[in-house]
This record gives C-alpha cells, sequence and structure tokens, in this order.
C-alpha cells in the first residue's frame, strides 16, 4: 500500500517515481519476507518450466542398458522402469503441475467470482445456486475429479475441468459472503439511490472489494490443485501416463518402491516443495493484503 | 429443539437431491454414448446393447433417474456391470476396513492435534508454537502419498517394524489389525491433524485473551482446569466445525492412502470401479461418501448446542 501512495504523491518527476518504487519495494520486502521468499521461489520454477529443454535432456528418451539406474553423474536422479532419465521428467514435470495450479486457479476464481456475485446480489439466483454448491461441496473433490476424468477421458484439459469444477463452490461462498456485508455498506446505498444500475455497482463498488480475499483463495486453490493434480495421475485417472508429471512418474516408481526409492523420491519432494512455497505465499498475502480475513480462512 | 433437529435433517434432502442429480448427471452429461463409455473401447456393439439394456439406458432420462432413485430409496443399488455382483454386496465386504482407517485416523488425529493447538496457543510465540505452525503448514503441502511412502520406506522397509502394505480383517485378531493400519492412518491423519491444530491453536488463542480466563487465573486455578474446562471448550464451536468439514478431506484422503498401502477398503473400491468404468458402483460409492459427510455435518451443527449454551435452537 506505501508503495501505491509514494507513486500518487511524486507522479511528476519520473527518476523519483522509479527511486521510489525501488525503495516502496525494498520496504515491501523488509515487511514481508515470506512473500518475498516464496515467490523467489516460484519465480525460479517457472524458469525451470520455460527453459526446460535447455535445463534437461529429452524426457522421452530411452537408455534401455540403463534401466532403474540409481542417481550417478549421467543422470542426477537415476532413471526409471523404460530407461528414461528421471531428472529430466521431473524438471518437464514442473510444467504440467505449474500450468495445472495456475489455470485451475484462475478459471475457478473467475468461474466462482462471477456466480458469487450474482448469488449475492440477486436473492433468486441465492436460493438456487446457493443448494447446487451445497450439494456439489458434498461429494468428496477427489471422487468427483476422478470419475469426471476416467469419463471425459484422460487429458491434461480434462484433469483441469475436472479440479476446476469442485474448487468453485468455495470461491462462490467466500465471495457471496462479502458481497452480503458489502451490500449493506452506505456507500453502496448511495450508489443505488443516485441511480447506478446493477452491473455498474456490482462492477464498480462490489468487486473491488472481492480482489484482496480472492487472491488468496486462488493462492490456495492453486496449491491443492497441484496436489489433486499428482493424485489423479497416481491413481491412474489423470494425465496420460507418457506425458511426463510428478504424478505420473510416482505412480510408475511405487512398483519398485522397495528397492528403487529414488523413483518416488525426487517427484514427491519436488511436489511437496511447490504445495509447500504455493501455501505459504498464501499465508503471506493473507497477512500482507487483509489481516482482517488472518483467521479461520481455509 | 426437536423441532430444529427434525429441520435440520430435512434440510439435508435437497442437498443430497443435488448429490444424486450430480452422480447421475456425471455419466449423462459426459459426450458420447453412456453405454459405450462403461463398455469401453474393445467392446462388440452387442455388449454395448447388452450394456444399455441391464443400465436401463433405453428409457427416457427422467424415468431413469426416477427408477434408479427409487431403488436407491429400497436399499438396491444395482449390480456392479464388471464383477455382476450385487453393489450392496460389494460394499458390504468393503466397509470393514474403511472403517477402522478412519477411525483410527480420527482417534490419532484428535489426540495429536487438540494437544498440539492448546500448547502452542498457550506457549504462544515459543518453540512449541513455531513447531505448531510448521508442522501445520507441512502437514498441508506433502501430499497424503508421500508422507505414505516416505512413512513406508522409514519404519516398514528400513526399521521393519511394522508391515509394508495389506490390511488384517479383525477377525485375525484387534491388535493385528490395528498394527496394519498403524502407518496407513498416520499418513491419512497427517492432513487432518495440521487441520485441526491449525483451528485449534487460533481458537484458544482468542478465548486466552477474554477476562474470564484471568479471572480464573486470578482464582488460582492450575493451569491444566483453565486450558481445557475454560479455553478449550469456549474454543470448541470452531474447532468443532472444523472436524466436520475435515471429513471431506479425509474421504478423499482414504481413497489415495489405501491404494498406497493396498487397503481392501471402499476407496480402493472406488478407484477399481472408475478404472473399470463400473458406473453403477461408483454412483453408489459416491453417493455413500456424500450422505456420511452430510450427516456429520448435521451432527456437528447440533453438538454446537452441548459446547455452547447460549446457541439455542
Amino acid at each position: 500500500m506505501a508503495t501505491v501512495n509514494t507513486i500518487a504523491a511524486s507522479a511528476p518527476q519520473d527518476q523519483v517515481v522509479g527511486q521510489d518504487i525501488k525503495r516502496g519495494f525494498k520496504e515491501f520486502a523488509r515487511r514481508n519476507p515470506t512473500v518475498m521468499i516464496s515467490s523467489s521461489v516460484l519465480l525460479f520454477m517457472f524458469i525451470v518450466a520455460i527453459f526446460a529443454p535447455f535445463i534437461a535432456t529429452d524426457p522421452m528418451e530411452l537408455y534401455p542398458w540403463d534401466r532403474l539406474k540409481p542417481p550417478s553423474g549421467d543422470h542426477w536422479f537415476g532413471t526409471d522402469h523404460l530407461g528414461r532419465d528421471a531428472f529430466a521428467r521431473t524438471v518437464y514435470g514442473t510444467r504440467i503441475s505449474l500450468s495445472v495450479g495456475l489455470i485451475v486457479a484462475l478459471a475457478s476464481s473467475g468461474f466462482g467470482l462471477t456466480i458469487g456475485l450474482l448469488a449475492g446480489y440477486i436473492r433468486m439466483v441465492d436460493t438456487i445456486v446457493m443448494r447446487v454448491m451445497d450439494g456439489l461441496m458434498a461429494i468428496p473433490s477427489i471422487l468427483f475429479a476422478i470419475a469426471l476424468v476416467s469419463l471425459l477421458g484422460g487429458s491434461v484439459q480434462n484433469v483441469i475441468i475436472a479440479i476446476t469444477v469442485p474448487e468453485i463452490p468455495r470461491v462462490v461462498r467466500l465471495v457471496r459472503a462479502i458481497v452480503l456485508s458489502i451490500r449493506e455498506m452506505p456507500y453502496v446505498e448511495a450508489a443505488i439511490a443516485s441511480g447506478t444500475r446493477l452491473p455498474g455497482i456490482l462492477i464498480k463498488h462490489i468487486l473491488p472489494n472481492t480482489f484482496a480475499p480472492l487472491m488468496v483463495q486462488a493462492t490456495y486453490i492453486c496449491g491443492s490443485a497441484v496436489i489433486l493434480e499428482a493424485l489423479l495421475s497416481f491413481l491412474g485417472a489423470g494425465t496420460p501416463p507418457e506425458i511426463p508429471s510428478w504424478g505420473n512418474m510416482i505412480a510408475e516408481g511405487r512398483v519398485y518402491f522397495q528397492f528403487k526409492s529414488w523413483l518416488i523420491l525426487f517427484p514427491g519432494i519436488c511436489l511437496a516443495i511447490m504445495v509447500l512455497t504455493v501455501n505459504i505465499l498464501g499465508d503471506g498475502l493473507r497477512d500482507t493484503l487483509d489481516p482482517r480475513i488472518a483467521r479461520g480462512m481455509r | 429443539m426437536t423441532g430444529y433437529i427434525i429441520k435440520r435433517i430435512l434440510a439435508t434432502i435437497p442437498v443430497m437431491v443435488i448429490v444424486a442429480l450430480f452422480v447421475f448427471g456425471l455419466l449423462h452429461i459426459t459426450p458420447g454414448d453412456p453405454a459405450a463409455i462403461i463398455a469401453g473401447d474393445y467392446a462388440s456393439p452387442a455388449d454395448v446393447e447388452a450394456i444399455r439394456e441391464k443400465l436401463g439406458l433405453n428409457e427416457p432420462i427422467h424415468i431413469q433417474f426416477y427408477t434408479w432413485v427409487k431403488s436407491l430409496a429400497n436399499g438396491d443399488m444395482g449390480v456392479s456391470v464388471f464383477s455382476n455382483l450385487p453393489v450392496t454386496h460389494l460394499i458390504g465386504q468393503r466397509v470393514e476396513a474403511t472403517l477402522m482407517l478412519s477411525i483410527l485416523t480420527i482417534i490419532i488425529a484428535l489426540m495429536a492435534s487438540l494437544p498440539l493447538g492448546v500448547l502452542a496457543a498457550w506457549k504462544s510465540r515459543t518453540f512449541i508454537d513455531r513447531f505448531c505452525m510448521i508442522f501445520a503448514v507441512l502437514g498441508f503441502s506433502v501430499p497424503v502419498f508421500v508422507i505414505g511412502y516416505i512413512l513406508m520406506y522409514v519404519f516398514a522397509i528400513q526399521l521393519k517394524w511394522l508391515p509394508v502394505q495389506g490390511y488384517k480383517y479383525l477377525a485375525d485378531g484387534l491388535w493385528p489389525c490395528i498394527r496394519s493400519l498403524i502407518l496407513p492412518s498416520l499418513a491419512l491423519g497427517t492432513l487432518y491433524t495440521a487441520l485441526i491444530a491449525r483451528i485449534t491453536r487460533a481458537s484458544v488463542m482468542e478465548v486466552l485473551a477474554e477476562d474470564y480466563i484471568r479471572t480464573a487465573k486470578a482464582k488460582g486455578l492450575n493451569s491444566r482446569t483453565i486450558l481445557i474446562r475454560h479455553a478449550l471448550k469456549n474454543a470448541a464451536v470452531p474447532i468443532v466445525t472444523i472436524i466436520g468439514v475435515g471429513i471431506a478431506l479425509l474421504i478423499g484422503g482414504v481413497v489415495v492412502t489405501e491404494s498406497v498401502f493396498n487397503i481392501p477398503g471402499l476407496g480402493r473400491l472406488t478407484v477399481d470401479a472408475i478404472l473399470h468404468r463400473d458406473y453403477p458402483v461408483i454412483q453408489a460409492v459416491i453417493i455413500i461418501f456424500s450422505g456420511i459427510y452430510v450427516l456429520i455435518n448435521v451432527l456437528v451443527d447440533l453438538s454446537y448446542v452441548f459446547f455452547d449454551p447460549r446457541i439455542r435452537y
């Protein structure tokens, strides 16, 4: 918040603005070390995902004479049962996990926001929508997702759909609760009195209030989407097995787990680190953006 | 009170109807012929026709839904497409393992999380508090199967203290049964423990700032009485709520844990059914799990009265 004020105060001089942004950023970093550290780790993961071809060898390439080899100089994370390089597969797996996490977070927030705004503001929509959401929430999300993927067929796109749908009710509930409290505010009443139409009220006056908590919630959704994708692949109803994803690596490695534990260890650790980072970022954002929602959010 | 209980139970009906619609709709909203989907990629047209006949897919859709709900209400869940056994029979076979696993997990999770959360709140900003918070974040972030494999590696494969996989039925004795479930319930319970510990810490902390806690201290009560009788009981409503909500996570975790540890329970039944596209079984299991979730949350709502006498219905 400090950054915004300082920028506004010194808008005319470009150079000063640059310095102020820098100072504001440093100040932000000093106050919110968790946000800084976790977002740097995530940035690193993004770089790994984007530049995967430059970091690792081809994840599909077979080394048939090097099957199930423990970690070594040639194959840092060892090789799997087909003799594929586990390090390359782990690096490429970052792509799947990150993109599924991000897209699910964006999609479920988008749908949830729209539905939640309407449900919170229009009574008639509310009764129907909230019953549907209650029903949807009563179905355990893993079950819903595996059932959906097995019927739609395994593909990254279907995995994303199957994870997004059960996450939507959580966003709807959050947004609706915010709308219900904001709509009683005097400035909304004033807007109604001065003849603002419904879309205007929703977009101009109510929508901005949802952003901070929504961002926090989206971060948590991203974390659980990464886990769910891995779980689906692990159970055999997720990303197609030929695509290198962490869940697939763990699913393929489980047969050999007793003797070749590295097959599960490396993708498992990467998965844990990614989700941990995302969740810590969520906690940090929550404390930074809105201390009021700091308690009992989840 | 009785009026409220009846109202609350009646309110679950629309929820369960929606669940039933979703579960029923799953097969019908997916593109393509449901019978062909169930039959799989290598089925002949005759097989597809047989399945269509057996599941009554030739009927109009609302009749299908009606027949399905009616037989559900009569306790008839249909016949498995894959094994040709009644679904109720399949579920009956698998209930024990899942029930034992869940009970053990809930016991372990409550025994670990409540003291941890209370202690963390009481000794806030100390080592115990840090430990609790780190554990809570870790428990949230490390997926069930990663924890499961790590536990299996350390305690079963390296130390050989406990069996690696599998389940011993209660008929073989209580101790062997529990022994086979220790690692699975620890793996499954981590997330649940983290969730409850976190909420316990937050809500006990809030209660500890209240005046009556200061009064209790001034009266010279010992800290255990203060923490349990005054703090924990007054902090109970959010804790009980999260225990109820967390059941959803627990059910999801059961499905995964049973696969990791090779436990013949409802979760494995579900995964197998889904991989075989055994639709009657999938429908039945999802309905049952959702029903349990809804039921437990009704009980949670009703328990508020016990923990907080100010709440009256």
